[in-house]
């Protein structure tokens, strides 16, 4: 698989504050590659500069191989790279379905076309019977459905999910996980900044791990997760050796008392 | 949605028509020409304040140029008025992306946008009043030369009906334009500018795009006011009135609809005059300013009940009539 996206090097400062510092990654086409880290490690700030709403003080952007470093936030949504807000940006004043058809008209003209697709899209992740609804009175999972919506409706290469299982309820995510399996299944790659831990494990092939602004892990989740380094980063210094002894007591008091039930 | 978009635009320029053949004293048919100008200026502000959501408080910059290009073509370059109006629109569009492009491009929003529009009003107003050029304090006079390829007629009812024909085109603009690709892209930059550039939408374009029409269309009303009076001074063409009048149209009337301004227009200039005649009545003399009494109690009133004005309400009155919420 080639690289859709490849960033390389980026470094974002605020001031004094480095929020990415020279940070790289590849995203394969047709993947679901995950961004993970604690909180404040810059994954947002690392989207944004993908997504070109901020500058980046260095280092590169490419994407399907061109340079677009410079590009504004706009073009690149031409070009193909659609994102989501962390923080829901819905348009409250119009329906949901205006909402979708906002980025529908991107590829089409006609209002009828924008509109048709709209309704197609508002189907696909699940808003069919909310669409005549205004968007301001959609609940927290209906607005992080309706975020989904615009940004697929551009019809994307490359979507940028920003926490879009965050703040809901455990059967909320499990109804949207088929409705991000299903957009990968559809030819659209995806980069998803997660918490959810759950979420990240079983939908992406590859994750990427951020702290204090540097990648300090890649690889599929399954390795990503055992990783000391990364352990460290989530639970604080030594926590690795710590959970590691625990490992090995607990291994030690089941081989001294055989079929001890376990803790 | 209606398989007629366009037909409630008939149905209500068609009735506005026939207005005059009913009604023959001057006074109401001054009122209506005069109502109409107001209303154009009021769709002009509405479409860059309505739609897009940047509120200008300086319109008056657009109706002036207007104006006043009118007046000056013909008396300074004796140019024919037919040809002197679209020429002053485009001035009014060129004004318009000029001030749009210095202020959209710094980034200016919300009352920062609106008092930098302020200012360029005033600016122009004082500007107008020290060249010799614009006629200075004294003013302009357009020589009174009565035929319609001078457009001014004797018979005020063609006054009227012209002023209305530039409010129909205007209104079926408006619904275009609402309807388009272009129109979705001026909403969603009003609702959150963020958003919409992270949808394709070229935020500053469209912004300018939306002032620049803004601009043509507002001049356009200078350019029928100068018609009606015959004479301009800085204060009549660049002076707040206009401003405040632009704005306030759209706002009771419906902001971002296409029959707001219409609608707003009429009831704000309507209860200006009852206003005036009942006191003038009343006390026996005339109080000059009591119906800018009227404008500031009915801007609080719908600010406070009817955020979406007059058609808002309306709106949500029939809905309650056929017993299903708006």
């Amino acid at each position: 698989m080639s690289a859709l996206l490849s960033v390389q090097g980026v470094t974002k400062r605020f001031g004094g504050l480095t929020a990415v510092d020279n940070a790289s990654l590849d995203v394969a086409a047709g993947s679901i590659t995950g961004l993970i880290g604690p909180n404040g490690a810059g994954k947002t700030t690392l989207f944004t500069v993908i997504a070109g709403f901020e500058p980046a003080t260095a280092g590169k952007v490419q994407f399907e191989g061109r340079d677009i470093t410079a590009l504004p936030a706009h073009v690149r949504a031409v070009q193909g790279i659609a994102r989501t807000f962390q923080i829901v940006q819905p348009f409250a004043g119009l329906s949901v379905r205006e909402n979708i058809a906002v980025g529908a008209f991107l590829r089409h003209k006609a209002r009828q076309a924008a509109l048709e697709q709209a309704d197609a899209v508002g189907h696909q992740v699940g808003l069919g019977p909310l669409l005549d609804q205004s968007a301001g009175q959609l609940t927290v999972a209906g607005r992080k459905r309706l975020e989904l919506a615009r940004a697929l409706a551009t019809a994307p290469r490359l979507l940028l999910l920003d926490e879009v299982l965050a703040g809901l309820n455990p059967s909320e995510i499990r109804d949207m996980m088929p409705v991000v399996q299903a957009i990968r299944s559809s030819g659209v790659t995806i980069l998803i900044v997660e918490h959810v831990m759950q979420a990240v494990m079983s939908l992406c092939d590859t994750v990427h791990v951020l702290a204090q602004g540097r990648i300090i892990a890649a690889g599929p989740p399954g390795t990503v997760s055992r990783d000391p380094a990364v352990i460290e980063a989530y639970l604080g210094h030594g926590a690795a050796a710590r959970m590691q002894a625990q490992d090995i007591r607990q291994a030690e008091s089941r081989g001294d008392h055989p079929g001890a039930p376990h803790a | 949605m209606s398989r007629q978009p366009y037909l409630p635009i008939a149905l209500v320029v068609a009735g506005l028509a026939l207005l005059p053949l009913g009604l023959t004293s001057n006074t109401v048919l001054n009122f209506l020409a005069f109502a109409m100008i107001i209303t154009l200026a009021a769709q002009g502000w509405n479409i860059l304040g309505g739609y897009g959501g940047q509120f200008s408080f300086g319109h008056a910059v657009f109706f002036g140029t207007g104006a006043y290009a009118m007046a000056l073509l013909q008396v300074r370059f004796g140019i024919n008025p037919w040809l002197a109006l679209p020429l002053a629109m485009a001035l009014g569009a060129g004004v318009g992306f000029a001030i749009g492009y210095l202020s959209f491009r710094a980034r200016l929003r919300g009352s920062y946008f609106a008092l930098v529009t302020l200012a360029f009003a005033e600016v122009f107003r004082i500007s107008a009043n020290a060249w010799g050029f614009t006629g200075g304090a004294a003013g302009v006079l357009v020589p009174l030369r009565i035929g319609a390829e001078h457009m001014q007629f004797a018979d005020k009812r063609l006054a009227y009906w012209l002023a209305l024909a530039f409010v129909a085109a205007t209104l079926a603009l408006t619904l275009a334009l609402s309807r388009s690709r272009f129109g979705a892209h001026l909403v969603a930059v009003r609702e959150n500018e963020e958003a919409a550039r992270a949808l394709g939408v070229d935020a500053l374009a469209v912004k300018l795009k939306a002032i620049t029409l803004s601009g043509a269309i507002t001049a356009s009303a200078g350019c029928l006011y100068t018609q009606k009076f015959l004479y301009l001074d800085a204060n009549l063409a660049y002076g707040p009135w206009i401003s405040v009048e632009a704005l306030l149209a759209p706002i009771i009337g419906g902001l971002g609809t296409v029959f707001g301004p219409l609608v707003g227009a009429v009831v704000l200039l309507g209860l200006g005059e009852v206003t005036k005649t009942t006191f003038a009545n009343l006390t026996g003399g005339a109080i000059p300013g009591v119906d800018l009494v009227v404008f500031g109690v009915l801007l609080i009133l719908c600010v406070a009940y009817a955020p979406r004005g007059v058609l808002g309400l309306a709106e949500g009155w029939l809905g309650r009539l056929k017993g299903t919420r708006p």
